[in-house]
């Protein structure tokens, strides 16, 4: 580590407040991946990645098991070298760049605390290799301690805590030194519920606080949506679509990413007429649905209609709406503060509906028939591919 | 149920006799200690008694005292460090390279490691004999090279010892480190490296503190099992170097002297129990 090094690492402990401020502007782009691949044997594990992480943002790479977004991580953290493309931190080229070089904090999924060290070793380890002065050290082990809830716990070994306190520590480890950009590898995976629930809540206030841009990777789609301000959904090497939460989870583009990120009920058809706007797409069962705001596309063409389970809503006689569909409860599930319906449709195939709880309401029964209809700008109409 | 299936048959249980409570452990482990106490506790109790026969410790005192006796604990000791030491500058290596070699290759590591276990003790060591020999296969090569004039002496003299008494022993130091070292997580050294640490430092800090455990039992068992080396030190040594077990043996097979034989062992026999606590206690600080 130079001098330089160390001279930006205290120099971002002063100006946090200013780095939070950058996000709600254009914010410059801490972390860029151009074009980066990576082939093991004759297996492709990543296409060409390109992705940018604007500075104090939190960016999560969602994606199912072998999709590559382990693969990736590591390659930013510099413990794997990509075949080609290039890995540029605030603008400098680190593809090669030894990871010890890097300054890049990194929370392991399962800690990867040193079991022989206590707390405050553990904590006080990046410092160490950075030779900081004792007092210094010290000073900045209680103060990472005490930001992550631990204070008085200095002592303790890592098997000495809980799961949810040894993810504290490998939190205040990887931020200590204070990183410009923290990986965060599943983290939470080992975690219960409510635990898991609880620690991303704080991450991502303590993110927030520290200004520091975070890299995370899940296959947890409701993890992604909670901790994110923008979500890369990946899939085979390949990343399919980048953008903020409700944008990913409302307007997914594909059929891969409608299906991966929250639950949906997803029609194939074939476009019958396409004018201003308008979509009408034919399913197999001789049905016509209604799509409002969609691009343009051929008449005849495959498509994907995308209906989020919480989006139609009961239909009494008489009423209207731009698509109806009626069929037959086939299964009721309690899921909380919602109770999910699977229907059996008249027309043939199935769908799933997600209405809240009431409990002055009497929930449907197995076997009853309802109708229900929702607006043509509900379907989202993307590529079957 | 819907109807027509036919009601399953209540699954039959096997009952196997497990043995409950508290007592469940101490009926397993009856057999063996048993068999401790029969063939170990049994014939020490007899060399103690041996040893103080006569109700005198005279025996005691002349190995305490005499000066041939004190030096021949002396080197058994001293050889017992030196292979101990060389043992472990060796396996720790070859331990790291089997713990980090594809499958294929452990098998063939752990093959050529085993080998010497599967050999007679007697006739590896006649084969060192062969090699070690003043005209012996090494000495041949080495003049070959011409790396040296004359054949040097590696035959009856404590190198030969050395070299005979690690060769045996090199595996009880490789297994314990090799476990060790399987059972540390990967992802500690990447993280000790993506916090700033050097190869070296990874090493230093993280790698071989956690596999201080297995340097502890190889270091013990080796240590232990050096000191009581017999066939190896009497042949390879050529009778010029004593080890204590081969002192015990001259007492009891040309002297009869199975008093002082006795006092001999009940003294190496603590020696070693003495170095075992030692190091014992050096593992559970660490595991602490």
């Amino acid at each position: 580590m130079t001098g330089a090094d160390v001279a930006s690492l205290h120099g971002t402990a002063e100006a946090p407040q200013e780095r939070v401020d950058k996000r709600s502007a254009a914010a410059p782009i801490l972390l860029s991946l151009k074009g980066i691949a990576k082939t093991y044997g004759s297996v492709s594990a990543l296409a060409g990645i390109d992705l940018d992480v604007p500075d104090g943002e939190i960016v999560t790479i969602l994606g199912p098991s072998g999709s590559g977004k382990t693969t990736l991580l590591k390659i930013v953290a510099g413990f794997e070298m990509p075949d080609s493309g290039q890995v540029e931190l605030a603008g400098r080229a680190i593809t090669y760049m030894r990871p010890a070089s890097r300054g890049i904090g990194m929370v392991f999924q399962n800690y990867a605390l040193f079991p022989h060290m206590r707390v405050a070793e553990n904590i006080a380890f990046p410092l160490e290799m950075r030779r900081l002065p004792r007092a210094e050290t010290r000073d900045r082990v209680g103060r990472a301690l005490a930001l992550v809830g631990l204070a008085g716990y200095e002592a303790r070994y890592p098997r000495q805590l809980s799961g949810g306190q040894q993810q504290r520590v490998a939190l205040a480890r990887a931020i200590v030194f204070e990183p410009r950009l923290l990986l965060l590898d599943e983290p939470f995976g080992a975690l219960d519920r409510k635990l898991r629930e609880h620690m991303q809540l704080e991450v991502k206030r303590l993110q927030r606080r520290l200004g520091v841009t975070a890299l995370f990777v899940t296959h947890d789609q409701e993890e992604a949506l909670v901790l994110s301000d923008r979500i890369a959904v990946m899939n085979r090497g390949s990343i399919e679509q980048i953008g903020p939460p409700a944008e990913v989870y409302s307007r997914p583009i594909n059929r891969f990413v409608a299906d991966f990120i929250g639950e949906s009920n997803i029609y194939r058809g074939k476009v019958a007429s396409s004018s201003g706007g308008m979509l009408t797409v034919m399913l197999p069962t001789g049905e016509t649905f209604v799509a409002r705001g969609a691009s343009p596309r051929p008449v005849g063409a495959e498509v994907g209609l995308v209906l989020r389970p919480e989006a139609p809503t009961r239909l009494e006689a008489g009423d209207t709406a731009d698509n109806v569909a009626s069929g037959s409860i086939e299964d009721v599930v309690y899921v909380g503060d919602a109770i999910k319906y699977a229907i059996r449709l008249d027309a043939g195939g199935q769908m799933v509906l997600r209405w809240p709880f009431h409990r002055n309401v009497r929930p449907l029964g197995v076997g009853n028939t309802l109708r229900v209809g929702w607006p043509g700008d509900q379907l989202h109409v993307v590529d079957w591919k | 149920m819907p109807p027509g299936e036919p009601v399953k048959v209540a699954e039959r249980v096997w009952h196997i006799p497990v043995i409950r409570g508290e007592q469940g452990p101490v009926l397993v482990g009856l057999l063996p200690i048993l068999f401790l106490a029969f063939f170990f506790l049994l014939p020490v109790a007899r060399l103690l008694t041996l040893s103080i026969e006569g109700g005198t410790l005279a025996h005691f005192e002349k190995a305490v005292l005499g000066e041939l006796y004190v030096r021949v604990f002396y080197d058994t000791f001293k050889i017992a460090t030196t292979v101990t030491l060389v043992s472990l500058v060796l396996a720790y290596p070859v331990a790291y390279v089997l713990s980090t070699a594809s499958p294929r290759w452990v098998l063939m590591g752990l093959v050529f490691l085993m080998l010497p276990f599967w050999t007679s003790i007697l006739v590896r060591t006649y084969a060192w004999m062969i090699l070690l020999g003043r005209n012996g296969v090494l000495n041949q090569i080495l003049i070959g090279l011409g790396l040296v004039a004359e054949p040097i002496a590696l035959l009856y003299n404590v190198s030969g010892v050395l070299i005979g008494m690690v060769h045996v022993l090199l595996p009880y130091m490789v297994f314990p480190i090799y476990s060790a070292m399987l059972r540390v997580d990967r992802d500690l050294l990447l993280a000790a490296e993506g916090l700033g640490a050097s190869g070296w430092r990874v090493f230093w800090r993280v790698f071989l503190p956690l596999t201080l455990p297995g340097v502890i039992a190889g270091t013990a068992l080796v240590f232990i099992l050096s000191l009581g080396f017999y066939i190896t030190p009497a042949l390879l040594g050529g009778g010029r170097v004593i080890m204590i077990a081969v002192l015990i043996e001259q007492q009891v097979r040309q002297f009869l002297e199975w008093g002082f034989a006795s006092a001999l062992s009940i003294l190496l026999l603590s020696g070693a129990l003495l170095a075992f606590f030692a190091l014992n206690r050096t593992g559970w600080r660490r595991a602490d």
